[in-house]
């Protein structure tokens, strides 16, 4: 397959994805830097501020980058409290939303509250960290690690759990 | 293994590149293998990097597939470390740069101390007392050859039972089957054997290949040609994935319709439509509707076990619609009229028994065989595989669709076919079988007879039918043998085999060596293992369903002292070899002569380079008599794309093969015409129709993507782990409710025959009173409910069992780590 089949994403976007690609803001908020990675085991992830916690609804996902412009994510609140979930509720989730397999973007269908891949259909829950619940990828979504600051509402993206696609290393 | 899984170590560009065939479905896409010192790296430039890829910045989507599960660290038996990492062959034509989710995994899978092969055997072990000891080679080879010999010389060779592979892959390939097949059937020549996956040594497809046409017999660029594919009990897109996604899937989205117009000049040519027959919706029929949109998808939801029905049905619809190809029946066919005589089945009477409605058996009609618009006759394309190989019943019902076929003359021409779309590869070499019956084998040993049974590359305990009595028949014999055993304390070899033998002769013992990658469930009733090697860690040859044959190259050492299967067979022999020349046994040290093999590529020279060779005696296949054409260096100048068997010939340094076959009309039956079979309706199987009447539940079953076979290597895969750490039960919501059955659930899957547990996933697709249960699954067997009915051929009908169904209770830990939500890609409209 050379490039990604037009018909298969206007058929997914125009159905279930609806709620990713139209009317939601991209979050921009400052990036804090964190000190240098001399010493360390894991990767120098910087942190980044989201959003405030009430300012989620229930299953619409927010798109946004992280750890770079390059990376999309997704910033969800389930409802209900779900593996991995922070934030009063413990029900705030956030994946990278390029297919672990090939890098198609994913579509999130909130019917069904699953993350789909229109070009070799493989299928992930944020509900249940990324788990692939059929299909070709070898590697669950990619989780977003999330800090929520009681204080003032604020979710943050601290780290990346698992390989975004096309990266040999997930900060570039 | 690596631990960081936010980042992997790139390939340098003087990385040791070798090709792989990934070793496990049928497909055989094809992979490339980078390997280099532990502590060196590619950098990120694509003049740094073995992949050529810039990943200074995001890839964009479709680029490559290189996941954490595609990289590994291994160690040579020299003590070196080194990365691996296999990627999938974007030149490979088989799966033009996909991986699928099993075959993206095969560096992970391979050897490493502390990951998924932790658990693999690496020395022989032999059960002392109460426990499994490691041991040598010399004492292992001693003591299995000692116990062979003594039951040899006293009982004769049908006393010595075989559970053994025969196909390609792991656990196979042309050296390991002519291995195997050597000792088997030339130096011990027993007839007491079965196949890995059935319960006697049997054809999966003895009526097709009787009217002369070969399972395999097409091109996967067939399905790229084709007009209509009708696919027979596959689930394609779980089970032989990346044909499906790289072959079918371009045709239903329109993509090869310029591709046909050149290949077809003047025929109408739009997006293939796709007939799906199966009971259940599939994972495979939810892609295909979103695919190729539903208006171009046919669902023929048939009652289980009423395929013959379906095929006659059609059969006799299309020729009373004077759509069925008389020239060529005429001239290349014989035996039509008294197959349609038998096989005539009005399409009422057919939807009666299948549960089609009239209407939709005529749309599949014309889809499939109703002239074109141009006037052509429609490419129609049929595949099948387990709905029909484990149907009710084998032999009838693929007489039945052969018949269908060949009236409609969908064969030997570019785009049709009539094809077993696999489960494992291929790679058949063995001298003929040394019997003229099917024996039975697995009633055979259930009845007390047989002495020895080696499990090779086989797990009858997850997989055979009527398992639960299988199961404690073999557990109770061998622990007769292994309080024997336990008895003989410091005693000599000798003294070990009288003692066993005693045992097996005496008092209805049975000895039990398993010969395997990983100790396995076998591993509760055997008495001595042999630690075998996969490829990668030796050289071998498969072919795929398009008869596609590569070789799988070394690149790693096998973990401690395992060995190829077809290297353990020739330690055998030549053990015998040794205690029959010791006692002076001339003739039967003859026997075991022939196996001074030193590599896979001398077993390979062996075999499937000799059949056909003048002075050679006979040996069954699937290279042809043009095996000879083959040789390690060709093939492996060949690449991931290899050649299509048989070989027509070698020329300019590359082995040319063969496409299709039958293009020629010339059919495998002495007079080269193919023949009709009659297949009369037959209704359900007595021991079958018995459970449907007591029990509410069919229990289809199956393989899923997500899993290779019987998770050998699964078992300790944690990505696979967490998934399906118990065979799941899909159910429909509405039977689940009346049974207090929430998803997650742990039930009881009970009948007259055997009873087992399983993990209840609600699932709406699955009609009220089926189920569809996953197969061999070490923790859930699915077999314990089978019924011993086999067809004409000893040939099972595991898809067909009734069962009832109970609530046990939670497992906590499940219902917190597994996603019960649905499989399929349907796509819900939210309003």
């Amino acid at each position: 397959m050379a490039s990604i089949s037009r018909r298969l994403f206007l058929k997914v976007g125009g159905g279930v994805a609806a709620s990713v690609a139209i009317g939601l803001p991209e979050l921009t908020q400052a990036v804090t830097p964190k000190p240098t990675a001399e010493g360390r085991v894991n990767l120098p992830y910087q942190m980044k501020a989201l959003t405030k916690a009430q300012k989620l609804q229930v299953n619409t996902p927010v798109l946004f980058s992280y750890p770079d412009a390059a990376s999309p994510c997704a910033l969800i609140k389930m409802g209900a409290p779900v593996p991995g979930g922070v934030g009063p509720d413990r029900d705030i989730v956030a994946y990278s939303t390029l297919c672990t397999h090939m890098g198609c973007p994913v579509a999130y269908d909130p019917g069904q509250k699953l993350f789909k891949c229109p070009c070799h259909f493989s299928i992930f829950d944020p509900e249940n960290i990324g788990q692939m619940v059929s299909g070709q990828a070898t590697e669950n979504l990619p989780s977003i690690v999330l800090e929520y600051n009681p204080n003032d509402d604020s979710v943050r993206a601290v780290a990346v759990e698992g390989l975004i696609y096309g990266r040999q290393s997930n900060l570039l | 293994m690596a631990t960081n899984k936010d980042r992997v170590a790139l390939p340098p560009t003087d990385a040791q590149k070798t090709n792989l065939t990934c070793h496990f479905c049928i497909v055989g896409c094809g992979y490339h293998v980078y390997k280099w010192p532990e502590n060196q790296e590619g950098g990120r430039a694509p003049d740094e990097n073995a992949l050529g890829l810039d990943f200074r910045k995001q890839l964009p989507p479709l680029a490559v597939i290189m996941t954490p599960a595609m990289q590994n660290t291994i160690t040579d038996k020299d003590g070196k470390r080194y990365n691996i990492m296999i990627v999938p062959d974007k030149q490979c034509e088989v799966n033009k740069g996909l991986s699928s989710t099993r075959g993206g995994q095969l560096a992970k899978v391979m050897y490493s101390p502390d990951g998924v092969g932790k658990a693999r055997l690496r020395s022989p072990r032999v059960y002392v007392a109460d426990q499994w000891m490691d041991t040598s080679w010399d004492d292992a080879l001693a003591l299995y050859a000692g116990v062979t010999k003594k039951i040899l010389d006293n009982d004769g060779p049908a006393s010595l039972a075989f559970d053994c592979f025969d196909h390609g892959g792991a656990g196979g390939g042309f050296e390991n089957t002519w291995g195997t097949g050597k000792l088997m059937f030339t130096a011990l020549q027993t007839p007491l054997v079965r196949i890995h996956n059935r319960p006697a040594y049997n054809s999966e497809c003895h009526a097709t290949r009787e009217m002369g046409i070969s399972e395999l017999n097409n091109s996967y660029e067939d399905a790229e040609l084709a007009d209509v594919i009708v696919a027979i009990g596959c689930n394609s897109y779980e089970t032989q994935t990346n044909y499906f996604l790289a072959h079918w899937l371009p045709n239903l989205q329109g993509q090869t319709v310029d591709k046909r117009k050149q290949r077809f000049p003047g025929e109408v040519v739009v997006p293939a439509k796709v007939i799906f027959v199966d009971p259940r919706r599939t994972p495979t029929i939810a892609i295909a509707e979103q695919a190729a949109g539903k208006d171009n998808v046919l669902h023929l939801d048939i009652e289980p076990g009423t395929d013959i029905a379906l095929f006659n049905g059609l059969l006799t619809y299309v020729v009373d619609q004077k759509w069925h190809d008389e020239e060529f029946i005429a001239a290349h066919t014989k035996a039509f009229e008294q197959a349609l005589q038998a096989n005539r089945m009005s399409l009422e009477e057919t939807s009666h028994v299948t549960g089609i409605s009239v209407d939709k058996l005529k749309q599949a009609a014309e889809w499939a065989y109703k002239p074109k618009a141009s006037g052509h006759r429609p490419h129609t394309m049929h595949a099948y595989e387990k709905g029909i190989i484990w149907g009710n019943d084998n032999y009838l019902i693929q007489s039945a669709l052969v018949d269908l076929v060949l009236a409609t003359h969908n064969v030997g021409r570019r785009g049709t076919g009539v094809v077993r779309m696999g489960g494992h590869q291929e790679g058949y070499t063995r001298p003929p079988y040394p019997g003229n019956t099917k024996i039975y084998v697995d009633q055979e040993i259930i009845n007390g007879k047989g002495m020895m049974y080696t499990a090779w590359g086989a797990n009858p305990f997850q997989t055979t039918l009527n398992a639960e009595q299988h199961r404690a028949v073999i557990l109770k014999r061998a622990n007769i043998v292994r309080e024997a055993m336990a008895n003989v304390r410091g005693g000599t070899t000798a003294q070990m085999v009288d003692a066993i033998y005693d045992a097996v002769k005496n008092k209805g013992g049975l000895f039990l060596a398993n010969i395997n990658l990983y100790p396995t469930k076998l591993a509760e009733a055997a008495h001595v293992m042999l630690p075998a090697a996969h490829p990668g860690e030796i050289n071998l040859t498969s072919m795929n369903g398009e008869r596609r044959m590569r070789l799988s190259q070394k690149f790693m050492d096998p973990p401690g002292s395992a060995k190829a299967d077809c290297l353990i067979a020739a330690a055998i022999a030549k053990t015998l070899r040794q205690l029959y020349t010791d006692e002076g046994k001339q003739d039967m040290a003859a026997r075991f002569a022939g196996f001074d093999w030193n590599t896979e590529e001398d077993a390979f020279n062996d075999g499937f380079r000799m059949a056909g060779q003048p002075g050679v005696g006979p040996i069954d296949s699937q290279g042809g008599t043009t095996g000879n054409l083959v040789t390690y260096e060709r093939l492996k100048a060949m690449g991931n794309n290899g050649v299509q068997l048989p070989t027509k010939e070698y020329r300019d340094g590359k082995l040319i093969g063969t496409e299709m076959l039958y293009t020629d009309y010339k059919f495998d039956t002495p007079d080269g015409k193919a023949e009709f079979k009659p297949a009369t309706w037959p209704g359900l199987p007595k021991p079958v129709a018995e459970q449907k009447e007591k029990h509410q539940f069919w229990v289809n079953n199956g393989r899923i993507n997500e899993v290779w076979q019987t998770l050998y290597h699964d078992q300790y895969n944690d990505f696979v782990q967490r998934r399906v750490p118990m065979a799941y039960l899909e159910i429909n919501p509405d039977d689940a409710q009346a049974l207090t059955i929430e998803s997650g659930d742990v039930v009881e899957v009970f009948n007259d025959y055997g009873s087992s547990y399983a993990l209840a996933y609600l699932e709406p697709d699955i009609k009220r009173n089926q189920t569809f249960m996953q197969f061999g699954h070490f923790n859930g067997v699915m077999g314990d409910l089978t019924t011993p009915w086999t067809d004409r051929n000893v040939v099972p009908y595991y898809k067909g069992t009734w069962a009832s169904i109970r609530r046990i209770g939670k497992v906590e830990e499940f219902k917190e780590t597994i996603s019960f939500k649905s499989r399929r890609f349907n796509v819900i409209a939210v309003g």
